[in-house]
Formats: structure tokens, C-alpha cells, sequence
């Protein structure tokens, strides 16, 4: 074939040559968008890259004892860490990671899941506490899952045997619900943070500020090189208002009886809480890492309710308890001073025999007058003086005395208790009050419902001549004004009028409760001026008891509010024994506090003066338990009262604290892997 | 037909542009591998270009219009060599595209195709009677190339299959395209696309392009290349990091440092001055190369020259427009700057023919 050999028109190369570079400066304008215009956000982004961060986890601070004892310390532990931002257009090998740290795969998942929608530069916590076998796993396996990393954890350990445990509560991973409140939007998915108890109310003043590692790495999230170090701070050591040696008395005392229920001990000057126990207990250092669900699930539905903190969530009738305030109504009204009722076991009102406990016992209290119807519990004189008072004056002054209301403590969950009245019956149930229900009322039974800690606080006011004090575990002058916790709607201090005569005329009746005619000799203390009040309440009224067959389930709790000493009383002490049945068992665990702190006291007093301690012979009438409905069988006799039994030892720490008996695993082997 | 040759007519220039670009790129290789299993390839690569030189100073000796005169039989042997490695070819990160020579060197005759399918529409072209090109005319222009084009396609490559598009425009725009059958094509091609993206492509090529089109959407997936380069380049600035000193080449985040994305390496630790130094060699490059066209000796020469042209022109727009963004992740080498023996040796072939056509460019 013949070959042409005219030439390309020059214009067409031309025109080519133009077409080249204005393609050609079409990328050197892209070049210059990205480089020139563009390199400060591609620089964050390059170091968003190259920079992996790792928080350092701030220690929670500790919690210790109005002397400065250790109740809640810290131990270190590791955790795994998922780096999201690391595993780079990869599957996360989810089987392997289960494998090698003795998880699910679907376990993984539901972490990933619960973190999906966070930004992938905020690690998650895959495991807590893991073993030396698991840390090797990640240490050696650095290659193929650089996204996994771990770090050193502070990890809260708590008293043995859950000591203490509802007081301070624990600690977990802040939930999604949480952190919708406005308390928690500082917070991140992840943080751990106090969900009941003392940690929960001062969880920002325990709290610490998390620091963080930058480091350098490649994309397969070797470490080539360390940029910087925020370190973290570490959360403030918070005091209670708790003496050790009297919370460990306390405890003792309630585990020795056996019952479930709860102690509380004021300070009614000013409200500082002593001790403060509930039973059952639950272990919180298995809280301390993430809670199985069937441990959880137990905890939940255990009959005794183990969760709850029944010094301020136990909502029960107090029974005769009650009618020291339904004393200081009449009293203040001028009603019961000059009132005289003759118990026959029992009185009529609205057509209606109303039993006084006596009657079981099948005597009567005779004619009684105010101070015997206080030692003695008589419930005829307290039915009479209810029906005289009315309940809109009953519930004047018990809700002026605490009830029905919050006492403002601060700790979390606290329950308001039930005060009822005309309007309230009205309010809550659409119906008009009965003149009968004022009646049941008059004996603490009916619709009233009190916690512990009220009922402390209420008669630690009377016993302090009607200074009401608001109690709290942390004493909020120790602490920066941010972290107090105090509501506006809970007056630090509230006054209820009562007249000189008429404290006198309780308190001394009350302090008869523990003599020999009252109705809890045996919580009697020899040289230690106490005084009381027994309580036993119906869970259920008599007749559905024996309607169901009244088991176990339904015997009376029973309730003791005392203090010591009668005059400027530095303590008051309430017990509530569920199923207790009589006042005078909970007397007697009351005695057994209130002992506790006397002899610390004057333990004190003796190694300033020198004097040696003594055992005294006294003759006292007392008690065999298990007979009666409230009152003790009274027996007379010669008692050894000892004022040095079994010497209580200054504890060290709460129990299981002492030594820095922190449990550290051995990670030794973990750093050069296997 | 007596002709003047001489090595005074070798192109010196030319020759120092190329040698610039290469130094450039055996530098930046240096320094994207310097933390990686490929250290020290940038000593291959000088063997490489040491070698490119050979060949071309050898492919200069050889008068072009012998191989134009042959190139039925290179024609030929290039499918049956690309049959053959579609037969017995290595499988090599899913593709067959190697052929494994005595010594343990791997060979990718698809780069040599391209020589010879410049050579072949040269010819075709500059024996056409007409000015204008028929429509048998382009058909069978599209014939010659479609057939190596869709045995490459085969391997899969898709990204040398495309670079034998730009030779057949080339040869269809200066053999005298009419106006209306470069829309008619045009149109065609618009209407073919739908078919090509469902029936043509494979699954993986697809995601390259939604990747390519939304690059944030799927930040740790597919698009995970593109946005590491454009975070290199970007964060390169005027300056650029300096020599081994680039913390996404560096740190192994962008993707094949040394070969399909030096350019980003190369952006990233000498900065925009850099990255527009590099295009303005390139520029001069293709504008010498477009010199040597005009002043070929005949019509055939140049329109080898402007196939060599429409090659190195697509793969630095293709190649660099990927690293900016612009274009879907191909696989397309930078010519003389990304590592890689078979596209040195192309590039040194074809330039040896362009030297070859220059030499003899004083016809008597």
C-alpha cells in the first residue's frame, strides 16, 4: 500500500499542546486547593492519623472515716481497649479476640454495638480486670490486632462482706439513661461513675479527670514514638461523718440478731450520721467490674431486697414508736398531761374494741396516765389521745417532726414515707378520712410509714428539746461549695416547739422504757444514762394473718429509737428488725451501738485521766426472751455488769482495707508474651 | 532509501527531562519504602532505568520504519502472548497478568502491546487513501485495538486496558475524524455506559467508582485510599514535610507509596512547589515530545510520536488525578516516577522510538 506522506496539520499538534497543559493546569490549581488552601485541615487530619491517644484513667478518691480510716481504696488492674480509629477499612477478627480473651463473640459485639454511634478515636472498653494470660494475649498479638491496646485501671475496692455497702454504694459504667440527665452531659459512654450511695451523691468531688497519652503510629498501630502526656487527676478524698469503730459495732450487732433491717446513728447536735447498716447486704467490689447478668438478676429479685438501702428506703409503720410524737401533740396541745385512761385491755371507740397488746398477755395496764403510757406502750391511752387530737393535729406536728418528707440526707433514692391526713386521704385516694383510721394512726399502725433515718432524726429532735438537724454522711463545710451536696428544699435546722415540762416528762418516761417496768428491760445499760422507745408493727393486720395462715413472712418488725445521754444527747440510734416481732430485740441491738460509742467515749476520757476500768455487781430485774407481745418477762436477779467486756480494738480500716491488701494479680510474665 | 542518522540528532533534552523525573522518582522510592518490606528497591529502579537507557539507545539504531513495516507480526505476537498469559500466566493478587521469565523476573507483555498498537495505527492510518476517516475505516481502527483491549480486560486490568483508549483517539484525531462520527461515537459511548456498569465491570471495579465519586462516605473502606492521599497531599502544604519525613508515607497510611500513589509520597514531603515542579517537567516533557512530532520526517513518524504522547499524557492525568481525587483508584502507573520495571522499560522503549524518529528526521 502506498504510504501518504503529507504532513499533520500543524494546528491540530497545536491545538493538542493546548489541550495537554490546560489539563496539566487544571491539576496544578487542584494541587494548590489541596496544598495551599486546604494543608490546615489535611494537618489534622495527618495527625488524626498518626496520633493514637490513650486515656490515663484517674483514680476515684478514696473514702475514709470521720478519723481519716480507710473505708473504700483503690487497687490497679488492666483493661482491653478496642482502638476503632486503628483497624483501618479491616473486619475486626472478632472470633480471635474472643478467643484469646475468654469472651463471646457476641459479647464483643454488643460492646461495638453500644459504642457504634461514638467517634472512632474514643476507645472502648472491651474487658475489665483481665488475667495475666489475657494481657499476654493482647502483648503478643500486637501485629495482627494493633486495635486492641490495655491500659492500667484504678479499680475500686470496697470492704469485705459488703460492709458498709449501701451507705457507699458502687460504681459502673454510666448508662445511656444517665447520660441523658443534665448532671451527667459531661460525661462519656464509658466513664465510670458512682450509681448509688455515697458515690453516686459525691460522685464529681470523687471523680477524678482522665489524662491521655499521644503517641506515634504507623497504620498498623505500631508505636514509633511519644508526643505527649496529659497526666490525670486523680479524684479528691472525700470524709464521712462515719466512725468506723461504731459502723463495725453496728454491723456486728445486726449480723448477730440475724434479722434483715437497717441501723442509723446521729449525731442529733448536727446531724452527722455515725453508722448506718442495712440488711441483707450485697458485695460491691463484684460491681467493680462488670456485674454478670445472673448475679444482677438475683440480687433484683431476692426477697430481702439486698439492693435497697433501708435506713432511708424502707418505708414501714413504726408502731409505737410513733407515739412519742403522738406525746409531744398532746403534750404541746395540753391534752395528755391531765389524761387519764383505764386500759382494759383494749377501749371502744365508733362501736369498735380497739386490743391494747397487753390483752395478749391477758393483763391490763390499769389507769394510766402519759409517762406509763410511754414505758408501759399502753395503746388505749395513745388510742384516746388520738381520738382526742384528731388527725388533722396528729399529722401537724409529725410532719412538723420529719414525716412524710424526705429529711433531705445526702445520699441518693431516699424515700419520703407516708404522714396521713384528711387531705391526703382525699389526694390519694378520692375518699373522706374515717374517724376509726385516726384511731390506728394513734399507735403508729394505719397508713403511716416511716424510715429509719426519720424516725432518728425525729427523735433525736425531741431529745434535743425540738432542734430538728438534717442528717448527712459528708459534712458539707469540708467540702468546696460545688460539691455539696445540699438541696435549698431541706432547711439545715428546723425548729419545733417544745415546751421544757414536756420534754421533760417524755424523756423521762422514755428512759424508764429501759428499766425494769418499761418495756425493754434487757436493752437496760448499766451507767449509761439511755434512753428509748420500743416499736413493734404489724406488716399485715391479724386477721389476714390468719386468713393466709400467717408464716414467717408476716411476723411484726420490730423498731427501738434511742439516745444517750438524755440531756444534750450526742447519739441517737434507731433499729428497725424486720420480723423482729418485739421492740425489745431491736432495744437490744440499739444498747449494743449506743454501748459502743459510750465506751469509745469514755475510753478517751480514760486515757486522759488514767483510771482503770471496772466491773460493778448490780441486782436488776430481767428479762427471758421470746415471751410477750412487746414487753420483756421480767425476772429479777444479780447481774455482773462489765464495763470492760471483750474490749472493743480501735479499728484500722474497714474491714478488708487494713494493709493495702490491694489484690494484685501477677502481670510479671505478661510483657514479653507467649 | 538511503537516510541521514546521527547521534547529533539524538535528543539531548529530552533525554535530561526523562532523567530528571526518573532521579525524582528513584528518590521519592527511597524514601516511601525506607520503613517497609520494599527498602532498597530504589537500587532496582536505577538498574531499571540503567537498563530503560539500553534499550532505548538500542531501539534508536533500528530504523522505525522497519519495525512499521513489520508490526503485522508484532501485532500477532502480541495476542498470542496475551493469550498466553491468559492460558499460562501467574496469578498474581487475583489478576493474570505476569509471565514468569527464566531468572525469576515477571514480565507483563501488556506494557509492550502498547508500543506495538502505536505502531500498528500509524501505519493503518498513513495508508489510508483519504483525508477522512471512513466509517470501515474507524471500525476497524477499533478493531486493532479492541482485540489486545479486551484480552487485557480479561486478566482484569482494567487500568492498562484503558491506556490503549488514548492511542486509538489520538490516531482517530489526527487521521481525520469527522466531526459528526466523533459525536455519533460519543453518544454511543454515553449510551453503552449503563450496560458496561452493570455487565462489563466487576464488582470490586464498581466500588472503586462509588468510592471514588463520595470518598467520606465510607472513610475505612474503599475510599480509604483516596482520602489517605488527599490527606498526604493536602497536609504537605507549600513546602511539604521534606525526605522521609511525610507522616502518612512514613506511618504506611497512604496506600503502595512506591508505585501507584508516589505522587502522593512525593506531594506530601516536597510540598506544592514539589508536586507543580514535578507537572512542569512532565509538561515539558510532552510539549518536546509534541517539538519532535512537527518535526518528524513523514506522517507516520508523526503519529508514533503522538501515540507515545497520548499514552504518558493519559497515564500523568490519570495517575495524578487519582492522587488529587479527580479519578476513580485504576492502577495506572506515573510514568518514570512510580516503581516498576515493566513501566520503566515501556516508557524507555517508546521514547527510544520517538529518538529513533528524531534521528532520522533530515530526509533526503
Amino acid at each position: 500500500m502506498p504510504r501518504r506522506d503529507d504532513k499533520i496539520p500543524q494546528a491540530k499538534l497545536m491545538a493538542i499542546q493546548y489541550a495537554i497543559l490546560a489539563l496539566l493546569l487544571v491539576l496544578a490549581f487542584r494541587l494548590a486547593r489541596l496544598q495551599i488552601g486546604g494543608s490546615e485541615r489535611f494537618e489534622t487530619l495527618a495527625e488524626r492519623n498518626r496520633v493514637r491517644t490513650i486515656p490515663i484513667l484517674a483514680p476515684r478518691g478514696k473514702i475514709l472515716d470521720r478519723e481519716g480510716r480507710v473505708i473504700v481504696d483503690n487497687y490497679p488492674s488492666f483493661s482491653v481497649l478496642l482502638l476503632r480509629d486503628q483497624v483501618k477499612g479491616r473486619d475486626i477478627d472478632v472470633e480471635q479476640i474472643a478467643a484469646g480473651l475468654n469472651m463471646t463473640p457476641a459479647q464483643i459485639r454488643e460492646r461495638m454495638k453500644k459504642f457504634a454511634s461514638g467517634p472512632a478515636y474514643q476507645p472502648i472498653v472491651l474487658k475489665d480486670d483481665i488475667t495475666p494470660d489475657e494481657l499476654a494475649f493482647v502483648e503478643s498479638h500486637r501485629n495482627e490486632l494493633p486495635e486492641l491496646e490495655t491500659i492500667m485501671v484504678h479499680r475500686r475496692l470496697y470492704p469485705r462482706k459488703g460492709f458498709t455497702a449501701h451507705l457507699i454504694g458502687y460504681v459502673g459504667e454510666v448508662s445511656e439513661a444517665m447520660l441523658d440527665l443534665p448532671r451527667y452531659e459531661l460525661y462519656q459512654p464509658g466513664d465510670i461513675v458512682g450509681k448509688s450511695g455515697v458515690e453516686q451523691a459525691y460522685n464529681d468531688f470523687l471523680m477524678g479527670k482522665d489524662g491521655s497519652r499521644r503517641s506515634i503510629v504507623n497504620s498498623r498501630g505500631k508505636e514509633v514514638g511519644r508526643l505527649s502526656e496529659t497526666p490525670a487527676v486523680p479524684g479528691k478524698q472525700l470524709r464521712l461523718t462515719i466512725d468506723l469503730d461504731l459502723q463495725i459495732a453496728a454491723e456486728e450487732a445486726l449480723e448477730t440478731v440475724g434479722n434483715n433491717g437497717a441501723i442509723v446513728a446521729m449525731d442529733p447536735r448536727n446531724g452527722e450520721v455515725l453508722a448506718m447498716v442495712s440488711r441483707p447486704t450485697f458485695d460491691p467490689n463484684s460491681f467493680a467490674v462488670r456485674i454478670s447478668r445472673e448475679e444482677w438478676n438475683r440480687l433484683v429479685t431476692d426477697e430481702g431486697k439486698p439492693l435497697l438501702n433501708k435506713a432511708i428506703q424502707a418505708q414501714l409503720a413504726p408502731g409505737s414508736v410513733f407515739k412519742i410524737l403522738m406525746a409531744v401533740a398532746g403534750l404541746q396541745e395540753g391534752i395528755a398531761q391531765d389524761m387519764h385512761v383505764n386500759c382494759g385491755g383494749g377501749k371502744n371507740f365508733y362501736g369498735r374494741f380497739f386490743k391494747c397488746w397487753v390483752l395478749a398477755e391477758r393483763r391490763t395496764h390499769g389507769v394510766v396516765e402519759i409517762q406509763k403510757a410511754i414505758y408501759q406502750s399502753c395503746d388505749s391511752f395513745f388510742y384516746t389521745l388520738a381520738e382526742r387530737l384528731g388527725i388533722g393535729r396528729i399529722a401537724k406536728y409529725s410532719t412538723a417532726l420529719g414525716l412524710g418528707r424526705k429529711t433531705g440526707i445526702d445520699l441518693p433514692q431516699e424515700v419520703s414515707g407516708v404522714m396521713p391526713s384528711e387531705e391526703w386521704k382525699v389526694r390519694n385516694f378520692k375518699q373522706k378520712w374515717y374517724a376509726g383510721e385516726t384511731i390506728s394512726v394513734g399507735i403508729g399502725q394505719g397508713a403511716v410509714a416511716t424510715t429509719p433515718i426519720q424516725l432518728a432524726r425525729a427523735l433525736g429532735g425531741i431529745a434535743m428539746g425540738g432542734m430538728l438537724r438534717r442528717p448527712h454522711v459528708a459534712n458539707p463545710s469540708d467540702l468546696p461549695p460545688e460539691f455539696r451536696h445540699v438541696s435549698a428544699d431541706y432547711a439545715d435546722e428546723v425548729r419545733v416547739p417544745l415546751d421544757p415540762r414536756n420534754w421533760e416528762t417524755i424523756t423521762n418516761a422514755m428512759v424508764e422504757v429501759v428499766n425494769p417496768i418499761g418495756t425493754a428491760p434487757s436493752a437496760h445499760l448499766k451507767d449509761i444514762d439511755f434512753a428509748g422507745k420500743t416499736g413493734s408493727a404489724q406488716v399485715i393486720s391479724n386477721i389476714g394473718k390468719a386468713k393466709i395462715g400467717g408464716g414467717h413472712r408476716f411476723k411484726d418488725n420490730g423498731w427501738f429509737v434511742g439516745f444517750t445521754p438524755r440531756r444534750n444527747p450526742e447519739i441517737v440510734v434507731a433499729v428497725l428488725l424486720e420480723q423482729g416481732e418485739h421492740g425489745y430485740m431491736a432495744g437490744r441491738v440499739t444498747a449494743q451501738v449506743i454501748k459502743a460509742h459510750v465506751e469509745k467515749q469514755r475510753k478517751r476520757g480514760l486515757k486522759l485521766a488514767g483510771t482503770p476500768p471496772q466491773t460493778t455487781e448490780i441486782s436488776a430485774l430481767w428479762n427471758g426472751p421470746g415471751s410477750g407481745q412487746e414487753a420483756d418477762a421480767l425476772h429479777g436477779g444479780r447481774f455482773r455488769i462489765e464495763l470492760t467486756p471483750h474490749r472493743r480494738k480501735r479499728a484500722l480500716a474497714a474491714p478488708g482495707l487494713e494493709l493495702t491488701p490491694a489484690p494484685i494479680p501477677d502481670y510479671s510474665r505478661a510483657g514479653g508474651g507467649r | 532509501m538511503a537516510r541521514h542518522f546521527s547521534f547529533r540528532d539524538f535528543d539531548w533534552v529530552l533525554l535530561g527531562f526523562v532523567l530528571m523525573i526518573a532521579a525524582l522518582g528513584v528518590m521519592e522510592i527511597y524514601s516511601a519504602t525506607l520503613n517497609t518490606k520494599f527498602a532498597g528497591v530504589h537500587v532496582k529502579q536505577i538498574y531499571w532505568v540503567l537498563a530503560g537507557l539500553v534499550v532505548l539507545f538500542l531501539v534508536s539504531l533500528l530504523d522505525y520504519h522497519i519495525l512499521l513495516d513489520k508490526v503485522h507480526w508484532l501485532y500477532l505476537a502480541s495476542v498470542v502472548s496475551l493469550v498466553a498469559v491468559a492460558l499460562f500466566g501467574r496469578k498474581y493478587m487475583g489478576a493474570r497478568r505476569w509471565i514468569q521469565l527464566p531468572g525469576g523476573q515477571h514480565f507483563q507483555p501488556s506494557e509492550c502491546v502498547k508500543v506495538v498498537l502505536i505502531l500498528a495505527l500509524a501505519r493503518y492510518f498513513c495508508e489510508l487513501p483519504s483525508r477522512h476517516a471512513s466509517v470501515s475505516d474507524i471500525l476497524k481502527a477499533g478493531l486493532i485495538a479492541g482485540i489486545p483491549m479486551l484480552l487485557v480486560l480479561n486478566q482484569p486490568d482494567l487500568g492498562t486496558s484503558l491506556t490503549y483508549v488514548p492511542v486509538v483517539i489520538m490516531a482517530l484525531i489526527l487521521g481525520g475524524l469527522r466531526l459528526k462520527h466523533a459525536g455519533v461515537m460519543l453518544l454511543a459511548g454515553a449510551l453503552a455506559m449503563p450496560m458496561v456498569w452493570h455487565f462489563g465491570l466487576k464488582p470490586y471495579q464498581r466500588e472503586r467508582l462509588i468510592s471514588f465519586r463520595q470518598p467520606e462516605a465510607d472513610p475505612q473502606g474503599s475510599g480509604y485510599q483516596v482520602q489517605q492521599s488527599l490527606i498526604a497531599v493536602g497536609s504537605g502544604g507549600i513546602w511539604g514535610k521534606g525526605t522521609a519525613k511525610g507522616s502518612q508515607t512514613q506511618g504506611l497510611f497512604l496506600p503502595v507509596p512506591h508505585t501507584d500513589f508516589i505522587f502522593a509520597a512525593f506531594a506530601e514531603e516536597h510540598g506544592f512547589v514539589g508536586a507543580a515542579g514535578v507537572l512542569l517537567l512532565y509538561l515539558l516533557l510532552l510539549m518536546r515530545l509534541i517539538h519532535n512530532a512537527q518535526t518528524a520526517p513523514d506522517r507516520a513518524g508523526a503519529f508514533v510520536i503522538m501515540g507515545v504522547v497520548a499514552v504518558l499524557t493519559f497515564h500523568v492525568l490519570v495517575n495524578i488525578g487519582m492522587v488529587v481525587g479527580y479519578m476513580p483508584v485504576t492502577g495506572i502507573p506515573l510514568p518514570l516516577l512510580s516503581y516498576g520495571g515493566s513501566s520503566v522499560l515501556f516508557t524507555f522503549l517508546a521514547l527510544g522510538i520517538v529518538m529513533n524518529i528524531r534521528m532520522r528526521r533530515f530526509v533526503n
